[in-house]
């Protein structure tokens, strides 16, 4: 035998998507009402055996199709791709939670999945009896976790509450209980998705560290995540997967290239006609353009200067115009607003370019309001994201800390150190 | 480390659950009874009086159906017993039936965590909501000894036939819960089925009252319902003197029982397969 751990061959997995559907769930009234439309499609897909689905169009969707790879024996496999492209599924096959609709997986050795922060956890429970509980959820059989009880409960430091029902435990003892357990699993083959995104940072880079003693052990690692810089760091190889399908499979390095340069986190232009051109009597918007002013020019980093030109046409002659931009980041918070100063203007068309310093943005994606103002007081118009643009993390000196950069901004100051 | 071969080649192929389901059911016998233990636990933790809600709620039952059916609407008990044993005999099958299903279809909606992210035959979870269910059959029959006792009643040579109508009722609520439980995944509609249906069934099923009310003629539609042979069975093998129990209606619990079992984990199976997906 090779030491083939895990051989996907030719895996896909589908779903019957119905176009209406809106709910998380079907309901009776709705499948009744909806019975009329599409009824053969669905006979058909139920006599097959399948699920019963509300909607108007029913379209077979391949979440994952032609999957085919192979991981060895203490490889650690970090799996990349955009929301959506089918990572999660492929794990959700791959733990069993759900069945693939072809091919076939064949698995050597003992699969353990790192969860969320302690799933399974039962709050009226005590700190003891959800031990008990996580383990076995997590896999462990009740004598293993009897032999491994003193130590987990050593290396979660909280010996005093064990016998606390974990409701009234805070979130950090939360956190470092169910973390204690999962430190002790043994399996041949640990699973990891996006544990990263969820949990404190102390928890992060606990996971982080397991999964590095975990493959110096010679076990394998499959991890799911975002997180570049830590796929980085734990992978020997990697797998990127684009609708479904694998893309490339190589070497970490390489793959991550491949993501970053295929963005569509982003939308650096956007041009229009002069018939239709955004705006209104007294202003109206050309273009808007985000320029990368790295040596790459497809690539914004934290580290890169950019460039924001907007052209616009003035059409009232003498007005006095400023520009002010408000820079948002994916959850909507507002980083800044800066305006230009003001300008009276002829009328036709002009430029305005702003220059954004490298080091200065953190790693996220970005998107700007643009106001155009007049006599610094009234707003003439107001154009909401129009562009946004993706800064992507640098690989890091000097720290061991994979998780998302702290703070809204990025800035690299000056330090002096001093021997006084 | 021989404990978890068992787990360690795992080939994952379409149909492969379906397959191998009672192998796997063994395999997580370990899990089954880790969940059955929170079950339990939890259910006589989380409530202020804990057990004593479990002893509460039958008697308190008990008594208002004694006084209503049996004092104010004087209808009459069987073979001599005291009315009180005789509810609280119907209500022993009764409530665990009632509890079963409400506990099992809320079962897999209430682990929507666990069935989303790790893999396990499902069907460990509706099961280990029967089970818990149990816990408080037993205490209730725990109960009815202290009734009996209280009125110095010596029940009927009948009675070693109890643990059959104990296995029959369990059953009927095994068949039925978990058919239940996997419509109610699929159509949420029957979040509000389920209390109707064992709200209506309190009244077509002979726990306030004895069946003997039950004019001839109707007697065969009205033992369509399995309760009817069950609950009538539990009073047959606790009180003395009784020659009314209707044989057909046992038969007929018999034969839909396993029809619901059958039925039950077929569909349970099909649509478990699906359950991640959908929950």
């Amino acid at each position: 035998m090779s030491d083939t751990v895990i051989k996907v061959d030719n895996l896909g997995k589908s779903y019957i998507i119905g176009h209406e559907k809106r709910e998380r769930y079907t309901a009776l009234r709705d499948v009744i009402s909806n019975t009329l439309k599409n009824s053969f499609l669905k006979t058909k897909h139920l006599l097959k055996g399948g699920q019963l689905i509300a909607g108007d169009n029913l379209e077979e969707f391949w979440a994952l199709k032609e999957i085919n790879f192979e991981v060895k024996k203490g490889d650690r496999v970090g799996i990349i791709g955009r929301n959506g492209a089918g990572k999660s599924t492929l794990l959700k096959v791959l733990s069993r939670i759900t069945e693939p609709t072809t091919g076939r997986i064949q698995i050597t050795g003992r699969v353990a999945s790192l969860l969320e922060v302690g799933t399974g956890f039962h709050p009226e429970l005590t700190g003891k009896e959800n031990i008990y509980l996580n383990g076995a959820i997590l896999g462990m059989k009740r004598w293993e976790i009897k032999e491994k009880y003193d130590e987990i409960v050593d290396f979660s430091g909280l010996e005093k509450f064990i016998d606390t029902p974990v409701k009234r435990y805070s979130s950090g003892m939360y956190v470092r209980l169910a973390f204690a357990v999962a430190a002790h699993l043994e399996p041949e083959i640990l699973i990891v998705d996006e544990v990263l995104a969820v949990g404190d940072a102390e928890f992060q880079n606990k996971c982080l560290g397991k999964m590095g003693e975990v493959s110096k052990s010679g076990r394998t690692v499959l991890f799911v995540s975002h997180n570049m810089q830590a796929i980085q760091a734990l992978c020997t190889e990697a797998i990127l997967i684009e609708n479904g399908s694998i893309k490339l499979h190589g070497k970490t390095l390489d793959i991550i290239n491949e993501y970053l340069t295929l963005g569509s986190d982003y939308k650096l232009e956007q041009n229009w006609e002069l018939n239709n051109m955004p705006g209104n009597e007294h202003i109206k918007v050309k273009s808007i353009k985000i320029i990368s002013k790295n040596i790459d020019s497809t690539i914004i980093d934290v580290s890169t200067p950019i460039d924001i030109i907007i052209d616009f046409i003035n059409l009232v002659f003498n007005q006095k115009i400023n520009l002010s931009l408000v820079l948002k980041n994916t959850k909507g918070d507002p980083i800044f607003n800066d305006s230009s100063p003001g300008k009276t203007l002829n009328k036709g068309l002009h430029r305005v370019i702003v220059h954004i310093p490298g080091n200065f943005l953190n790693d996220d994606v970005y998107t700007i309001d643009n106001y155009f103002v007049k006599d610094a007081s009234t707003v003439l118009y107001k154009q909401r994201e129009p562009v946004f643009f993706k800064v992507l993390d640098i690989p890091r000196e000097n720290t061991a800390w994979y998780g998302k950069w702290i703070g809204a901004v990025r800035p690299k100051f000056n330090w002096e150190y001093y021997e006084i | 480390m021989n404990a978890n071969k068992e787990f360690s080649n795992i080939i994952i192929e379409p149909g492969r659950i379906e397959k191998n389901y009672w192998t796997d059911l063994w395999r997580y016998r370990e899990l089954f009874y880790v969940l059955t233990w929170r079950d339990i636990k939890v259910r006589y933790k989380q409530t202020a009086i804990g057990v004593a809600w479990a002893v509460i709620r039958p008697l308190l039952t008990m008594m208002i159906f004694s006084v209503v059916f049996g004092k104010l609407a004087k209808l009459p008990s069987v073979g001599n017993a005291p009315y009180p044993i005789m509810v609280f005999a119907a209500l022993l099958p009764w409530q665990f039936f009632s509890t079963s299903l409400t506990e099992c279809s809320n079962s897999l909606t209430g682990n929507t965590n666990l069935i989303s992210k790790i893999y396990f035959p499902r069907i460990i979870i509706p099961t280990s909501a029967i089970i818990t269910s149990f816990i408080d059959f037993f205490i209730s029959f725990a109960i009815l000894v202290v009734i009996m006792l209280y009125y110095h009643y010596v029940p009927s040579w009948q009675i070693v036939f109890l643990p059959f109508f104990t296995i029959l009722v369990f059953f009927t609520s095994f068949g039925i819960g978990i058919w239940l439980t996997a419509l109610n995944v699929k159509y949420r509609d029957f979040r509000y089925i389920i209390p109707f249906i064992v709200q209506l069934g309190l009244y077509v099923s002979p726990v306030g009252f004895n069946s003997n009310i039950i004019p001839q003629k109707w007697m065969l539609i009205y033992s369509i319902n399995p309760m009817v042979g069950i609950i009538d069975g539990f009073r047959w093998c606790i009180i003395r003197d009784n020659t009314e129990y209707y044989f057909i209606s046992l038969w007929i619990s018999i034969i839909v029982t396993l029809l619901f079992t059958l039925i039950g984990i077929r569909y349970f199976r099909r649509a478990e397969k699906a359950f991640a997906d959908y929950i």
